[in-house]
């Protein structure tokens, strides 16, 4: 009797474990059925695409995916990207092969004209964002940034991660009072030369910065809300240009060697050769400042009039191999703990995306708890956030800065 | 069965260098299925002729190959001359085998924090000598002329050749011929240059030939260092090459044949250049200077070769002491602080990245071992030699352009990139150096050895690996490690038959060194440098722990 109950208990637990594998591989998981989600992430493993180019993000990353392994029995592999755009075109690549399932990439950390591109074609699974648990923390009816990605509407089809904010970085005990528009910048650059740089574009800082200069000095801002038409570019740009041609020779190295990254600008006014530089955000700057990078007297600030600022998102491929493990990891890092540790200056310094101040008291202390050093900037402090442009600009931009400064 | 080992290890080697060529070929002139080419085109060539800076980036290119290899090897004569006889030669030996173990992107790093407007010579002269309380806005690091580059490939190259020379010159018995020279009234190191210097040119022609192929076609040392507007052609390649726009791969073949004319050009003039030389040298080999050489000769030898040697150690020391710093600003000789946050942070990924590099470097190694143990035996036997030649085809062939179409070849093949693929190739451009270390010893090992185990009753095989194989301890270990070093210090094979999921400690450093925290830098350029090193602390140190008491067998028997 005993060896027959063991019998038929092994059979059921057999026929149990049938059942995942009863469903048809690739079936896309249902993001409101939670708990059939979580079951069917366990023992899957993500390829995370994602920008490898500041070492302070890979590294958690890395603990991110430790945490979902002993979570959620997600195992993470962080497939290191030198720009989002190798992923799109390996999905691209894959679509036009015909592997509509079983794809290489299974979540890609994206925004902008990446997004757009994936969007349009047709190369996104959802909608599955908005129904994660941790997405109502973001309070998107009052942050509706979210739900939007440099003009394109979002709907579902990824899943908000982070925020950055364009800030200038300084030394004070070199610079005491540094430019605070784009007028004095190329001033203050004259009579200073070498002390300033931006890193070459494509680089992705190097873009923003171009886009910003662009929003300060086109003559009608409102055409960068809509894609860029080619007959009137050069009009539109025309200021641009005119302002880089004059800021060039005072630029460090007289512009004719650019810096390659953002840490890279980290290093060189670490170093003493530049006085002033562009960063993605000030809680990257106060992380830099207490992990020793930056020396105690630097301190950022957003130039007069805001700066660009963006939300930066997480996307799932439409032929994803493993999307339950994809949602399961994407919620995990829209929690507070993660997104406190995310902000937390000793460990990386990203901007979070939730609504801190709408969080239940236990989760808000963590963020509360935080101490951002001297460099930090507490919420509130913070100039207004212009609105990216289209995302055909920032291509269009890049190509027109290569064509002009670029081999000569 | 083992005389088969020659056509094999040939094949090994030629084979995917032949697939390479093909692959390379092809797309070049638009004929790559894949992507969508099918027809035959000339279209590839018309937009890489159109590409701006093209024709600088190939002169670049060209006259840092020419230019490295020339200083290079004047530096090595200069030096042997000047040390022909003395004491200096037996420092020589024992310190070339630890210059030789730091890899090229590490040497890279270092002389970039050497020479920049803020690195350590600044530093060491600000503000006491030169008046700099900021660093100067001077373009050292990444001129558009390529001297930077060039520098940090000649202290690279040197140790090289002077290896390849201290290996060769017993062959030439150098003390008998200076004693003749010096008897006919010239003096030592003119009488060095006169007589011993044209024997060990043919010696040592192959790898300066392999150093002039490098120097034109390498990618990592000229992204630290070289020109960025335009770049030198090969790292114009790549950069078009991992284009995420699918369609710039057909110019990235285009300019990847180019290339690899660039290199045929630069070994065509150089080979042009030795003419003349030898000309020249007739001419004055016959003439009746007896000395005019000699105080040049003496200066530039040993104060260029200290200058090398000294810059290697300070660029290595200066990496280690970033590494371990908190803060550290110009002018400040020394970090304000130190601190080992840095590596506590970055250990569990350098330790997975180190994991990475063994799983490849280690069996790529063996394999490489087997493969040259089986050539050379089987001559040793008296088979037939084969096209040994072959064997050096990997060290003397640009490496963009071939892998480039093993690459390709590989995506049509549908072979996935990974560790495996990797491993294949990181084997074929092992091999050339291993088999180069291995057979002058093996050459040199004396026959009667076997002869006499087989008098006594022994089989060929067992021979083989009881008589002859242990008492080739010393070299098989120094081959090994030769071995593991170039392997660790491949970037492009990694880079572009791993897809870029394989990472290893040279692609990530090479990918920290375009610009960042250099704490960061410092902490994975040394991890780069920890395989090579060990390896070669072993390979001299075990044999002398494995034949303890029996001092003939430590140098691989006589």
């Amino acid at each position: 009797m005993k060896r027959f109950n063991r019998l038929l208990a092994a059979a059921a637990a057999f026929l149990l474990s049938l059942s995942p594998i009863a469903a048809p591989a690739g079936a896309a998981p249902d993001a409101g059925d939670w708990p059939a989600v979580l079951r069917e992430a366990r023992g899957q493993t993500v390829y995370w695409n994602a920008w490898a180019g500041e070492p302070r993000i890979n590294d958690y990353i890395a603990w991110a995916g430790r945490e979902a392994e002993a979570r959620f029995g997600v195992t993470v592999v962080h497939v290191k990207l030198s720009d989002t755009a190798e992923a799109v075109s390996r999905v691209l690549a894959e679509k036009s092969a015909g592997r509509s399932e079983g794809g290489s990439v299974d979540l890609v950390w994206i925004n902008g004209e990446n997004f757009a591109s994936m969007k349009r074609n047709g190369l996104l699974h959802g909608p599955w964002a908005e129904d994660l648990p941790n997405f109502a923390l973001t309070d998107p009816a009052a942050n509706p940034a979210v739900r939007e990605d440099f003009t394109v509407p979002v709907e579902g089809y990824e899943a908000p991660w982070g925020k950055a904010q364009l800030v200038l970085f300084h030394d004070a005990s070199r610079l005491p009072a540094p430019p605070r528009s784009l007028p004095a910048l190329l001033q203050w650059a004259r009579d200073n030369p070498g002390r300033f740089a931006y890193p070459l574009p494509p680089d992705f800082l190097g873009s923003t910065f171009l886009k910003q200069a662009l929003i300060g000095l086109a003559a009608d801002p409102a055409a960068l809300r809509r894609p860029v038409e080619a007959d009137r570019f050069e009009a539109v740009t025309a200021p641009l240009w005119a302002y880089l041609d004059a800021l060039h020779p005072s630029l460090w190295r007289s512009g004719r060697a650019f810096p390659a990254s953002g840490p890279a600008l980290r290093q060189l006014v670490s170093d003493g050769e530049l006085d002033l530089a562009p960063a993605f955000s000030a809680s990257e700057i106060a992380a830099a400042v207490l992990g020793g990078e930056l020396s105690d007297s630097v301190r950022s600030y957003t130039p007069d009039g805001g700066s660009i600022g963006n939300v930066n998102f997480l996307a799932i491929p439409f032929n994803a191999a493993h999307k339950a493990g994809a949602m399961v990891l994407a919620d995990f890092l829209l929690s507070p703990e993660a997104q406190a540790r995310k902000l937390d200056p000793q460990v990386w310094g990203g901007e979070t995306v939730l609504a801190v101040g709408r969080l239940p008291a236990a989760e808000r202390a963590r963020f509360d708890a935080l101490a951002l050093g001297p460099a930090g900037l507490r919420p509130g402090e913070q100039a207004p956030v212009l609105p990216e442009p289209h995302p055909s600009w920032m291509e269009a931009l890049e190509r027109g800065w290569a064509g002009r400064y670029a081999a000569r | 069965m083992l005389r088969f080992a020659p056509a094999a290890t040939a094949a090994l080697v030629a084979g995917p260098i032949l697939a390479g060529l093909a692959g390379v070929l092809l797309p070049a002139f638009g004929v790559l299925p894949a992507l969508g080419g099918d027809a035959p085109s000339l279209d590839p060539w018309v937009r890489l002729l159109g590409q701006p800076g093209l024709a600088r980036s190939m002169l670049l290119s060209l006259a840092c190959g020419l230019a490295t290899t020339a200083v290079s090897l004047a530096i090595v004569l200069a030096f042997l001359a000047a040390a022909a006889g003395t004491g200096w030669l037996s420092w020589a030996r024992r310190v070339t085998g630890p210059l030789l173990a730091v890899p090229h992107a590490a040497v890279a790093v270092g002389v970039a924090f050497l020479i920049a407007p803020s690195g350590l010579l600044a530093r060491a002269l600000s503000p006491w000598a030169t008046g700099w309380r900021q660093p100067p806005d001077l373009l050292i690091v990444h001129d558009p002329l390529g001297l930077a580059m060039m520098a940090g490939l000649v202290l690279k190259e040197v140790p090289f050749l002077l290896l390849v020379s201290l290996a060769a010159l017993p062959a030439l018995d150098p003390a008998r011929r200076l004693a003749i020279a010096r008897s006919l009234g010239h003096r030592r190191a003119t009488a060095w240059l006169k007589v011993v210097a044209p024997g060990l040119y043919p010696l040592i022609r192959l790898p300066v030939y392999a150093v002039v192929a490098y120097a034109s076609s390498t990618v990592d040392v000229a992204l630290i260092l070289g020109p960025t507007s335009p770049p030198t052609l090969a790292v114009a390649v790549l950069r078009w090459f991992s284009d995420p726009d699918l369609s710039l791969r057909f110019m990235a073949a285009a300019g990847a044949v180019a290339q690899l004319g660039v290199t045929l050009a630069a070994l065509a003039l150089w080979r042009f250049g030795e003419a003349v030389a030898g000309g020249l040298g007739r001419i004055w080999l016959a003439g009746p200077d007896r000395g005019i050489a000699e105080r040049p000769a003496l200066a530039v030898g040993i104060v260029a070769m200290s200058a090398v040697v000294l810059a290697l150690g300070l660029a290595t020391t200066g990496l280690a002491l970033a590494s371990v710093s908190w803060r550290w600003t110009f002018p400040d000789l020394l970090p304000d602080g130190f601190t080992v946050a840095v590596w506590g942070r970055t250990l569990p990924g350098i330790g997975a990245a180190l994991a990475a590099t063994l799983w490849i470097a280690v069996p790529a190694t063996l394999l490489s071992l087997a493969a040259a143990l089986a050539v050379l035996e089987n001559e040793a036997r008296g088979g037939r030699a084969g096209p040994t030649w072959l064997l050096y085809l990997p060290m003397l062939v640009p490496q963009l352009p071939f892998l480039f179409g093993m690459a390709a070849g590989a995506e049509t093949a549908r072979l996935a990139p990974g560790a495996g693929l990797v491993l294949l190739g990181h084997a074929v451009f092992v091999l050339p150096y291993v088999f180069l270390t291995l057979s002058e010893a093996y050459r040199r090992h004396d026959p009667r050895w076997i002869m006499l185990a087989r008098t006594l009753g022994a089989s060929r095989a067992r021979a083989f690996w009881v008589v002859r194989l242990p008492m080739l301890l010393a070299p098989c270990l120094a081959a090994a490690a030769v071995g593991l070093a170039v392997s660790v210090g491949q970037y492009l094979p990694t880079l572009l038959l791993g897809a870029g999921r394989v990472e290893t400690v040279t692609t990530a450093a090479v990918a920290m060194a375009s610009g960042g925290d250099r704490r960061l830098v410092g902490a994975w350029v040394l991890a780069q440098a920890v395989v090579p090193v060990t390896g070669f602390a072993i390979a001299l140190l075990l044999p002398r722990l494995v034949w303890r008491g029996r001092r003939g067998l430590r140098d691989g028997g006589a």
